[in-house]
């Protein structure tokens, strides 16, 4: 049994990776949107499991939340206020994707092999858990600094937070108190970037950052 | 009767504390400033007993522990015997100076600038002496440096005065980080924090070396240990004079207990050079200290340049003491360290009394070079009377307390033909010969305060019109006076208080003093040497009454009538006495001209000019010149290179903080 256990936990996680990489390539922000409800769902999925193994019932209160705000709520919201904004048929140059795709590549066999040494007497669950974790954080990273869209940033942030998620539950004992409040400061995270995308957007007609750094006046 | 001193002391300090808030509150009112040193005296005075009783009790160490600060260090106190010295001297000078503060604070123009630092400060001294965890210790020391440095741009308006707090406050960020890394190497890998922890397990020889040199560092920058003093003589001058007289005489103090604490009490067995490591600095301080004070006209700075020499001092005394112990000659350690310690007392209580001198003689003529100076003794006779006492003091002139602790500093080196190793041999005495040559540029520089300043006739019409200082402040002096004189008598029952603090971290102490027939102190044996104070006070007190009865009885009391003979006729032009630089100037030509790169340049006007001749003395501080200069324009330029970093783009920064977490996470791949 506890083979199985093993085998899906790794499975989820891994997945969770696999969207990870998914989103590195999408250069439609609808698209990239609807990886991360994906993402979210994933997520979501991966930690009622631990849920179920562990048999820690608060685990399901942090998967439905998952579920429910970034799976959900975070998406639609975003959805509509890229419809506000205009922006839908906005395509976003992400940079040549081959190597962006070997440089996430790059960061998932970092995050192995630091990870898997650093936690070398811990149990394999929680280790394998961890790498996967730090994998997808450092993709949320790689996706924010790949981006010049405001919006995508946003989404790459709410991704390396998944990755945060993960390996809370992964190490097992955090408690219900600190989920819910890293829910919802991400949750307030997101509306106060949503007020300052639409402030942007009143002031320079746009949301590409680059236009900030326009303002500046600042040579790139 | 357990577990009390360190109660009360604890309780000591939250009352300080709280006389803090209430100065806060309640600071512009004019009975505040009264009322808050005259707390803060009754509080001093109250940990001073305590903390006395305590070490003449002899006193088990005891440790208390509460619930606040890091949850899983908390914060742990130890009131041994060597605090309890500690404790007793931070609060003699912290009661003498809120006494001379009851009259000198009136004059304070910005009263709610130092009136709720004053008893912050008080407070943070005793909590680093009682700290019995790095965390405590760090935490109080910063608060020590912080209020001290509020004090010190209390008067920010003055010229210079913001310079020196930000070379203060540099220094002594600098300085709490060597101690903060000195701390994390001595907690090992396992985070010990919590002394007790520290004193068990020694770290390996390599680590122990490091900690030394970083606590060195630390501390040596709160005490000024030359090459990392320079900010001393800019600070403790620009604070108000009981302040000056705080940071001075016992700021100072509690640093060279820190550096006790960690290497005679944590850091474990020491290496035969760690001595040598110590008293080189300290023998250099002591030199470079007072010959930077002769040098200098402004009444405060000298007092600190010789702060510095002092602090050379004791270190040397500690140099030895620790020498003596890596070789297992307890005997002999002990001995040393009783001299430091001893000096410790001494310097507090001079430097102490010679500020407040210097403060009484500031509000008076508003004055602090010495070139306006001259003939106080006529106007400030009570003030007059007390810095002689403590130049003569300072000066280790016999039947004062300077001088016991500076012959048992000297009876220690005179014992180094007893350390096997020649490095230690050789070092040793010439430690020893430099700190002669300061002991009699010491008596040089205080003949030249006392002669300049209160000698002779006033330089300015400001120091003509000076007014003896008020009864607080007079009080205050004349205790201090008295204290100094006192333990210069019977340095016996010194020897012996100390006692306690030196065994607690020498393991062993100096033969009991006070059962030594006539009130003598014999350091090692009878044969060797001895001291008496009390006959050496005597003899003095006898023959100078002696002398004053033979000529009063002797002389003649005819009025005299002479021809004006014009050399012995003073010259109506006060201009045209000794001054500060021309009494300095045979000991700038010997000593500085290498050392200071002192030149002199005279510019004469030519044949028919009526412009008068001028001659220039120009001084290079080499120390700042070699050390701090390059550290500084390095820093310029660096800080000049970054500036770019300021305006980057957003996605500039985010791949940056990505990059670094990287390149991070790579080490760790790869080191591991």
């Amino acid at each position: 049994m506890h083979g199985l256990n093993f085998d899906v936990a790794h499975l989820l996680a891994g997945s969770l990776v696999l969207v990870s990489f998914m989103m590195l390539y999408q250069d439609r922000l609808y698209a990239l949107l609807n990886v991360f409800a994906l993402h979210a769902v994933v997520l979501s999925a991966s930690v009622a499991w631990q849920a179920y193994i562990h048999d820690a019932p608060h685990l399901y209160i942090t998967a439905a939340i998952a579920l429910l705000f970034k799976a959900i709520v975070i998406p639609i919201a975003l959805h509509r206020m890229i419809v506000r904004l205009g922006i839908h048929r906005e395509i976003e140059a992400v940079g040549s994707i081959g190597p962006t795709m070997l440089a996430g590549i790059g960061l998932v066999g970092l995050s192995m092999a630091v990870m898997l040494r650093v936690t070398a007497d811990s149990d394999l669950l929680a280790r394998e858990d961890l790498a996967f974790a730090l994998a997808v954080l450092l993709l949320g990273l790689l996706i924010m600094v790949t981006r010049r869209n405001a919006v995508s940033q946003v989404v790459g942030f709410m991704s390396l937070e998944n990755g945060l998620v993960l390996a809370a539950t992964g190490a097992r004992g955090m408690p219900l108190v600190v989920e819910i409040s890293v829910a919802f400061s991400v949750l307030i995270a997101f509306i106060v970037i949503g007020i300052f995308l639409f402030r942007i957007r009143e002031r320079f007609d746009t949301v590409d950052v680059q236009a900030l750094d326009r303002f500046r006046g600042e040579r790139r | 009767m357990t577990g009390a001193p360190a109660t009360v002391s604890l309780l000591g300090m939250a009352a300080f504390f709280a006389l803090s808030i209430f100065a806060l509150a309640g600071g512009r009112r004019r009975l505040a400033t009264p009322l808050v040193y005259g707390a803060a005296l009754a509080l001093s005075a109250m940990l001073h007993v305590n903390a006395v009783v305590a070490l003449v009790a002899a006193a088990p160490a005891e440790t208390l522990s509460l619930p606040m600060g890091l949850p899983w260090i908390g914060v742990h106190f130890r009131f041994d015997a060597l605090a309890a010295f500690f404790v007793a001297v931070v609060n003699l000078g912290g009661a003498a100076a809120s006494l001379y503060a009851i009259g000198y604070g009136r004059s304070e123009t910005w009263p709610m600038r130092v009136l709720p630092l004053f008893p912050a400060f008080l407070a943070s001294m005793n909590l680093v002496v009682l700290a019995d965890d790095a965390f405590t210790f760090l935490v109080a020391w910063e608060c020590m440096s912080l209020a001290s440095w509020g004090l010190v741009v209390a008067h920010h308006r003055t010229p210079d005065n913001l310079r020196a707090g930000y070379v203060y406050i540099l220094m002594a960020s600098f300085g709490t980080f060597a101690l903060l890394l000195a701390f994390g190497l001595l907690a090992g890998p396992f985070g010990n924090y919590a002394f007790d922890a520290m004193r068990v397990n020694h770290p390996a020889p390599l680590i122990a070396n490091l900690a030394l040199a970083l606590v060195l560092i630390g501390t040596g920058s709160k005490a000024g240990l030359v090459p990392l003093h320079v900010w001393l003589p800019l600070a403790h001058p620009a604070a108000p004079s009981h302040v000056s007289a705080l940071m001075s005489g016992v700021m100072t103090k509690v640093a060279i207990y820190a550096f006790v604490r960690v290497v005679f009490d944590l850091l474990g067995p020491p290496a035969w050079w760690w001595g040598i490591v110590v008293i080189l600095p300290g023998a250099a301080s002591a030199v470079i200290g007072i010959l930077s004070a002769l040098l200098e006209q402004d009444l405060k700075r000298v007092l600190a340049y010789s702060t510095i020499e002092n602090v050379g001092f004791i270190f040397v005394g500690l140099g030895l003491a620790l020498a003596f112990r890596s070789n297992g000659l307890v005997a002999m350690s002990v001995l040393a360290l009783t001299a430091a310690l001893f000096h410790v007392l001494n310097h507090a209580l001079l430097k102490s009394l010679l500020f407040f001198g210097s403060g009484a003689v500031l509000t008076s003529t508003g004055i602090r070079s010495l070139e306006g100076l001259g003939g106080l003794i006529h106007r400030m006779p009570v003030t007059a009377v007390a810095v002689l006492a403590g130049c003569m003091g300072i000066s280790a002139l016999p039947p004062f307390n300077a001088f016991v602790s500076e012959w048992l500093t000297f009876q220690a080196i005179l014992l180094s033909p007893a350390l096997p190793q020649w490095g230690l041999k050789l070092i040793v005495p010439a430690a020893g010969a430099l700190l002669a040559l300061a002991v009699a540029l010491a008596a040089a520089c205080f003949v030249r305060i006392f002669g300049i300043a209160f000698l002779g006739r006033p330089r300015s019409d400001a120091g003509a019109q000076a007014q003896e200082t008020d009864g607080f402040s007079r009080m205050a002096m004349i205790l201090l006076a008295a204290l100094c004189l006192g333990a210069g008598i019977l340095p016996g029952f010194v020897i012996d208080g100390i006692g306690p603090a030196v065994q607690a971290v020498a393991g062993g102490q100096m033969p009991h003093q006070a059962q030594v027939a006539w009130l003598s102190i014999v350091p090692i044996a009878q044969s060797r040497s001895s001291y008496n104070g009390l006959l050496v006070f005597f003899f003095i007190a006898a023959s100078a009454l002696m002398s004053v009865a033979l000529i009063h009885l002797l002389a003649s009391r005819n009025t005299r009538r002479v021809p004006a003979w014009d050399c012995g006729f003073v010259d109506p032009n006060p201009a045209l006495q000794y001054t500060a630089v021309s009494f300095a100037q045979p000991i700038r030509r010997v000593f500085a001209t290498t050392l200071f790169m002192a030149r002199e340049q005279i510019a004469m006007p030519p044949p028919g000019d009526a412009a008068p001749a001028r001659l220039r003395v120009r001084l290079r501080d080499l120390i700042w010149d070699t050390f701090y200069v390059p550290i500084g324009s390095a820093v310029g330029i660096a800080s000049e290179r970054l500036n770019v970093l300021q305006f980057l783009t957003i996605r500039r920064y985010l791949s940056l903080v990505f990059l670094a977490l990287i390149i991070l996470l790579a080490v760790l791949a790869i080191w591991r």
